[in-house]
This record gives structure tokens, C-alpha cells and sequence, in this order.
């Protein structure tokens, strides 16, 4: 039935699936990432649905993270990058000329592939966007939004006692919770989360697993993972992404069992390169 | 052979010794079943440092006791009743010898020419003994090094270890010689306080050291109340510090957040040259620009401003040292890794709260240290005040008064001719001890505030 083709013999122009859905929160239309002069992100279309969870798929420098940081406008951070076609939230331009990527980033927050706490104590790495968007009147609201936030990432039993030493000082997997913390403590609509358990155990990723299902409730999520199960686990759609292009969006039992492109085949069999 | 003719000999040596290790050392482990514990190189680095450590020691200490040596040897040769003389007069005498025999003149006082010729003579055998036991030292210590290229030396770890007691021994230099000027000044501030009391030296309001050396006249004794001196230092730095923490910092903020790369590259090297001009050029332009518009200034608004002022030697001062400020904070921000900025960015924070709130935080450490060397260097800056502020010392916190400082007073107190045990010149001595426990106290409560905040943020 599979009969063995490489990689290039095979269409890569368009992307396959449904990629379009009604309902949806964020929309990106042909877009494509040029970093300086080399192309990372190839005319790429996709919606995301709204309350949905978006898992992003695809082999290591894909460009997942890339399109990622498209979303939230990062990507203004880097000066040799250049950004065509247009993303919508809302059905609103965020790369309009009125638009504020300050208020647009409070919206869409981010949990980055590595951990970057500040070099604050963990309670003010958590309280930082709440103090920034004046979310909490009083110190006491506060202290119940840093513990609620370090609770729902499945951090605070192991901090409790040390909310006044350095972030800066937990452990690559505590340092990661505490990013996802400190971004639901300012309430984003929608969170991209860059591989957000790369360095978990298993235990505290069944808990950020719970946690994004639990979120996604309210808010849409996007996630970038290498896991496949975790895709399979949390994520509605799972979109696959090679070599900078987009090849297929699905639903996600669709694209585990009966993909339609061969790449992701490839790719999800373990049979890819 | 005079010292450095050896010293380079014993360089060629050394190279020397190296080539004949290494190629001896893969001699033997081509002739040899058991293969040798170390590198090639290492054996040769073995066979260089002993041809050279030993003797390079041996000369050192040698050339560094030679004269003291022969000195006092020559003493012994002088006739039985010249020995009673006291010591003083001892060492003028061989003081004289030692002129002497450089001039090579014949004398008529037959005793100091017996002296003299036995002088030469001694200093003639010493060099002749001093390149024979260093060179046939060298040529042992190679000859040692080269026995020692055996499969179980363990010539990378000796070499290492050796490698490691110089480290030991270069650092243990700085430290001793700052231990020692701290004990001789300590010493000689001592002798000053014997003839001074301490809480006159330190609370004292009043000084005037130069009544000290006229003696008999009226009111003869000299004051040396320190307060005035402390205070205008102070006071100048502190000026000087406010110019230049808020334009270094924002200077360094700028030119590492907000500058494009190509202006950073032009900027910061023209922020850098303030730091070369000589002081003696800030010093004309605080004393012929800046002192008189403040003088100008102060009259138009109604004061008394006096035509020196500290203000016009801190503001110097202050540009002067901007780039102390800017330039290790401007390193210290850029070094910030670019993740925590994303961080903050990805939060919904602006630009510069992102600046307040995570990179100076993150900086923060660099940025006293940067503080901490302008102050230094504002403490002990003498020139700008000398043609700025004046000499006179006045014990005041207002800035448009003539003030003078510590640093000044030292130079002022240790100019033209002085008797070296005068309470005046040991003054000086006493200046310096309390300027360096002065920047000692800054430097301490600045390394604990650091410390503190790192502990807390890090
Ligand atoms: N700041 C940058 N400057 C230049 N090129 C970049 C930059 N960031 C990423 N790239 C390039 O863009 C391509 C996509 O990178 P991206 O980080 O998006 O990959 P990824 O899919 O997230 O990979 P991974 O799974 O390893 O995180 C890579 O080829 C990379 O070299
Ligand atoms: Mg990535």
C-alpha cells in the first residue's frame, strides 16, 4: 500500500486537510517569516479555532516556534525578521498599523520553548503582569492570584516556603512551571505554549496537561510539542508542519490514524527524514 | 655578565630544555614497552622548568641581598676604632666607599683606599660567583629534568602542580604588596599620632599644618583637625557622582536598548575618550569655564558664591567619570540575556518597564560595580580640585565654597623640602590611612548591599 518516496517527490505547495474552520479565533493568511534573506515560514494558511487546543507538530527548525511567535507579534523583538500576509484575532488585523503589540501580547501570552524567569523572587515573577496591567486592587488579592497561578501549574506545594527566593534558582522543570504560571496569572485569551513540558516528569506533565484542558474552556491554546501522544492527549486539531511549510491540519484523531499527506506519514510513524 | 645577559641566557636555556625533553621523551616511549604517562610535551616543559626555576631563583635572591651583603662586609674591613662609630655614621661611611669607587680616582687617605680596592674586588668576586652557581645550577637542573623522562613520571601532574604554586605565588605579590603599604602607612600615621591625638586629627574643624615648621612664631603650632578635608571630599565626589550616576546610566541605557548597533560603535568609543583626557585639562577648563559662569551664575541669583567652588570641581569631576558608569553598565545590559526580555514582552510589558523592572534589576550587580569604580576614582582625583576648588580648607556643605580635599592636602603637605619626621610630613600618612579606610568603608557597605540584593534576586 505505502509505497517508498522520498521526501521531494512530493507536492508540498498546498496544504493538506482543513485547515479553514468556522468560529475562529485566530486566522493567518498566507504567511511567510524571511529571516534576513533565508525563508523560515513558507505561505502558510490556518485557522484556530476558538476554546480549542491547537497542537504543532513537525521536525526540529520546522520553523514550529517561528510561526508561534507570528501570533503574538515576538517576533517584532528580532530586527532581521521580516513577516508578509496577515493574522487576524478577532477578525482584527494585529499587524494593522493601529495595532499595540503591548496590549496585543496581554491578550496572547506566551510560555517560551526555554524557561526565562526573571531575576526576581518566584512571588514577583508571577506578580509581574498583574502589578504591569493593575489586575489586583490589593496585596491580598494578589497574594491569592500568585498562589492561585502557582497552584493551577502544579508549582506551589514545592515553592510555598520559598516565595522570596530567586526564580532564578529552581530547577529547569520548576522554572518551566513557573513561566506557565506567571503567564495564566495575567488571564490571555489565548496562550501559546513552545513546548511547555520538555522538561517535565511525567507526573507534573499529566498536571500541565489537566491544566490546558482546564483552560482551554476559556481560552484558546496553541501548542508546539514533540510528543505525539501529548498532541493526541490534549490537542482538537494538530497541524504538521516541514521544512517551513504548513502540510496538513486536521483533526487530530485524523491525522494519528489516517493522515493524508505522506510527510506526516512519515513523520507520525517515525519513518520521516 | 650582567643581569640581564644571564636572565636571557637562562631564556635559552630554558627553550633548550624544552626541545631536548620532548624529543627525548619520544625517544623513550619509542624504546620503551610501557608507554609514558604524559605527553611529549609535558616532559618537555619538566626538563625547561628545572633548567630554569632553580637558577632563576638562586639569581633573584642573590641580586636582591648582594648589596646589603657586601655592605656589610665592607664595614669589617674598616680599621677596629672607625667600627665604634654609630650606625648612621657607619652607613654614610660605606655610602662614601661606594661613591668612591665609582670615581676610580687614587686617594689620599691610604685606609679608604685600602677599603675601596677590597670594595671593587668584593663586588667582582660576587658577580663572578653568582654566574658560575647559576649557570652550573641550570646545567644540574637540566641534567636532573632529563634522568626524570621515565614512563612513570608523572610529568603532567608535577608540571600542573607547579603551574598552580605560580599562580599561588603571582597572586600572593599584589596581596603583599598591598599589605604592605597598608603596614607602612599604618606606621607612619602612628608616629603622627604620637605627636597628634587621634579625635583632634579626626574631629578637629580647624587645619592649618603650616604654622607647624615656623616655630616661635605666635600661634606657632600647626592644627591638624582632618574634618574640613574629609568633608570636602566627600562633598565633591558626592557632587561629582550626581552628574555622573543619572547621565551614565541613562547613557548606557540608551545606547544599549534603544542606539542602533552602527551609532553604539560610534558613540560609546567617544563616551570612552572622556575617561583619557588628562586631568590636568579638565582641571584648566573647571578652573578658567566652569568656575567662573558658576560665579556668575550664583551672583545673578542673589548669592556669594566664592570664584572657587566645589561645585565647579564636581561637576568636573562628575563628566569625568561618566564613562566609568556607562561603559561597564552599558556591558552589564547588554549582557542581560535576550530570553528575559522576550519574557517581560511576552507579559504585555512595554519597552521600558521592561528596562525598570527586569534588565536594571538583572544589571544591577554590574552597575554598583561601575558606581563603586567612578567613586574611587573621584575620591582620589587631585588636580581638577587643586585649580577648581582651592586649598582652603573650609569645613562646609555648601557647594559654592572654596573646599579642598584630602588627596590635595597630601600633595600640598609632601611639596618642597620638608624634614621627614615633621608632624607635617607624617600628616600625610595619616591623610592616606584615612582615605583608604574611608574608600575601605565605601567599598564594603557597596559589596554588602550587592551581596544582599543578589541573594535575593539571582
Ligand atoms: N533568530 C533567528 N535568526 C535567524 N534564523 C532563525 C532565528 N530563529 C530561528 N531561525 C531559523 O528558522 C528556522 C525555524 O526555526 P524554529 O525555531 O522556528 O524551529 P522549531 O520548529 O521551533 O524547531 P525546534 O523544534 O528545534 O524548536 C530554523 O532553520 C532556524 O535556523
Ligand atoms: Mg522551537
Amino acid at each position: 500500500m505505502m509505497n517508498k518516496r522520498s521526501e521531494f517527490d512530493v507536492e508540498i505547495n498546498d496544504t493538506k486537510g482543513t485547515p479553514f474552520i468556522d468560529n475562529a479565533k485566530i486566522s493567518a493568511r498566507n504567511v511567510e517569516v524571511f529571516y534576513e534573506k533565508k525563508q523560515a515560514i513558507f505561505n502558510t494558511s490556518i485557522d484556530i479555532g476558538k476554546n480549542q487546543i491547537v497542537a504543532m507538530i513537525g521536525p526540529s527548525g520546522c520553523g514550529k516556534s517561528t510561526f508561534l511567535r507570528c501570533l503574538n507579534r515576538m517576533n517584532d523583538t528580532i530586527q532581521s525578521c521580516q513577516i508578509r500576509g496577515e493574522i487576524k484575532l478577532d477578525n482584527e488585523d494585529i499587524y494593522a498599523r493601529q495595532q499595540d503589540p503591548v496590549l496585543l501580547r496581554a491578550r496572547v501570552g506566551m510560555v517560551f520553548q526555554k524557561p526565562n524567569p526573571f531575576s526576581k523572587s518566584i512571588y514577583d515573577n508571577v506578580a509581574y503582569g498583574a502589578k504591569l496591567h493593575g489586575l489586583t486592587s490589593n496585596q491580598v488579592e494578589l497574594d491569592d492570584l500568585v498562589e492561585k497561578s502557582l497552584m493551577r501549574a502544579g508549582l506551589f506545594n514545592e515553592v510555598k516556603d520559598d516565595l522570596h527566593k530567586p526564580g532564578t534558582g529552581l530547577s529547569g522543570g520548576q522554572q518551566q512551571r513557573l513561566c506557565i504560571a506567571r503567564t495564566i496569572a495575567i488571564d490571555p485569551e489565548v496562550i501559546l505554549m513552545d513546548e511547555p513540558t520538555s522538561a517535565l516528569d511525567p507526573i507534573a506533565t499529566a498536571v500541565i496537561e489537566e491544566l490546558m484542558i482546564e483552560l482551554s474552556k476559556k481560552y484558546t491554546i496553541v501548542i508546539v510539542t514533540h510528543s505525539m501522544q501529548q498532541a493526541a492527549r490534549v490537542s482538537q486539531r494538530t497541524a504538521y508542519f516541514h521544512m517551513g511549510h504548513l502540510i496538513e491540519v486536521n483533526d487530530t484523531n485524523t491525522v494519528f490514524t489516517n493522515p493524508e499527506h505522506q510527510l506526516t506519514e512519515n513523520y507520525i510513524t517515525g519513518r520521516f527524514g | 655578565m650582567s643581569f640581564s645577559v644571564t636572565v636571557i641566557v637562562l631564556f635559552a636555556l630554558l627553550l633548550l630544555g624544552y626541545f631536548v625533553g620532548r624529543k627525548r621523551s619520544i625517544y623513550v616511549s619509542k624504546n620503551n614497552t610501557k608507554p609514558l604517562h604524559s605527553l611529549p610535551q609535558y616532559y618537555g616543559y619538566l626538563v625547561a622548568l628545572w633548567s630554569c626555576l632553580p637558577a632563576l631563583l638562586v639569581l633573584l635572591v642573590w641580586t636582591a641581598l648582594n648589596s646589603s651583603v657586601i655592605s656589610s662586609m665592607t664595614i669589617s674591613y674598616f680599621p677596629e676604632q672607625v667600627q665604634q662609630l654609630s650606625k648612621d655614621d657607619l652607613s654614610l661611611l660605606v655610602n662614601e666607599i661606594i661613591n668612591l669607587s665609582e670615581s676610580k680616582e687614587v686617594l689620599q687617605d691610604s685606609m679608604k683606599q685600602a677599603v675601596v680596592s677590597k670594595y671593587l674586588h668584593l663586588v667582582e668576586l660576587s658577580q663572578q660567583l653568582k654566574v658560575g652557581v647559576v649557570f652550573i645550577l641550570a646545567f644540574v637542573g637540566m641534567f636532573i629534568g632529563f634522568r626524570l623522562i621515565k614512563p612513570h613520571t608523572r610529568a603532567r601532574n608535577l608540571v600542573e602542580k607547579l603551574v598552580r604554586w605560580t599562580m599561588v605565588a603571582c597572586a600572593s605579590i599584589a596581596v603583599l604588596t598591598t599589605i604592605g603599604i597598608v603596614f607602612s602607612v599604618v606606621f607612619e600615621a602612628h608616629q603622627f599620632f604620637k605627636s597628634v591625638s587621634i579625635s583632634e586629627f579626626v574631629f578637629g574643624a580647624h587645619w592649618s599644618p603650616q604654622g607647624a615648621i615656623r616655630e616661635g612664631q605666635v600661634g606657632g603650632s600647626g592644627s591638624f583637625g582632618a574634618l574640613p578635608l574629609f568633608v570636602g571630599t566627600l562633598l565633591i565626589s558626592f557632587i561629582a557622582l550626581l552628574i555622573a550616576v543619572p547621565l551614565g546610566l541613562m547613557s548606557a541605557i540608551y545606547l544599549s536598548e534603544y542606539a542602533t548597533d552602527k551609532f553604539r560603535a560610534f558613540a560609546k568609543p567617544m563616551l570612552e575618550i572622556l575617561a583619557g583626557i588628562p586631568t590636568v585639562v579638565y582641571g584648566f577648563f573647571a578652573a578658567l569655564t566652569v568656575a567662573p559662569f558658576i560665579r556668575d551664575m550664583g551672583e545673578s541669583l542673589g548669592l556669594q558664591p566664592a570664584s572657587e567652588s566645589a561645585l565647579a570641581a564636581g561637576i568636573v569631576m562628575g563628566v569625568m567619570i561618566i564613562p566609568f558608569v556607562s561603559s561597564l553598565s552599558d556591558d552589564i545590559i547588554c549582557a542581560v540575556p535576550q530570553a528575559m526580555r522576550d519574557g517581560s514582552y511576552a507579559m504585555g510589558a512595554t519597552k521600558s518597564e521592561t528596562i525598570r523592572q527586569v534588565i536594571i534589576p538583572a544589571a544591577l550587580p554590574g552597575i554598583v560595580g561601575g558606581v563603586l569604580l567612578a567613586a574611587s576614582r573621584a575620591i582620589g582625583e587631585t588636580m581638577i580640585v587643586v585649580m577648581a576648588a582651592g586649598l582652603f580648607a573650609n569645613l562646609t556643605l555648601n557647594p559654592l565654597q572654596a573646599v579642598t580635599t584630602v588627596t590635595v592636602q597630601i600633595v600640598t603637605l609632601l611639596t618642597g623640602d620638608q624634614e621627614f619626621d615633621s608632624p607635617k610630613t607624617l600628616a600625610a600618612f595619616a591623610l592616606g590611612l584615612g582615605l583608604f579606610l574611608t574608600t575601605l568603608l565605601l567599598n564594603t557597605i557597596s559589596l554588602y548591599m550587592v551581596r544582599k540584593y543578589r541573594e535575593q534576586y539571582e
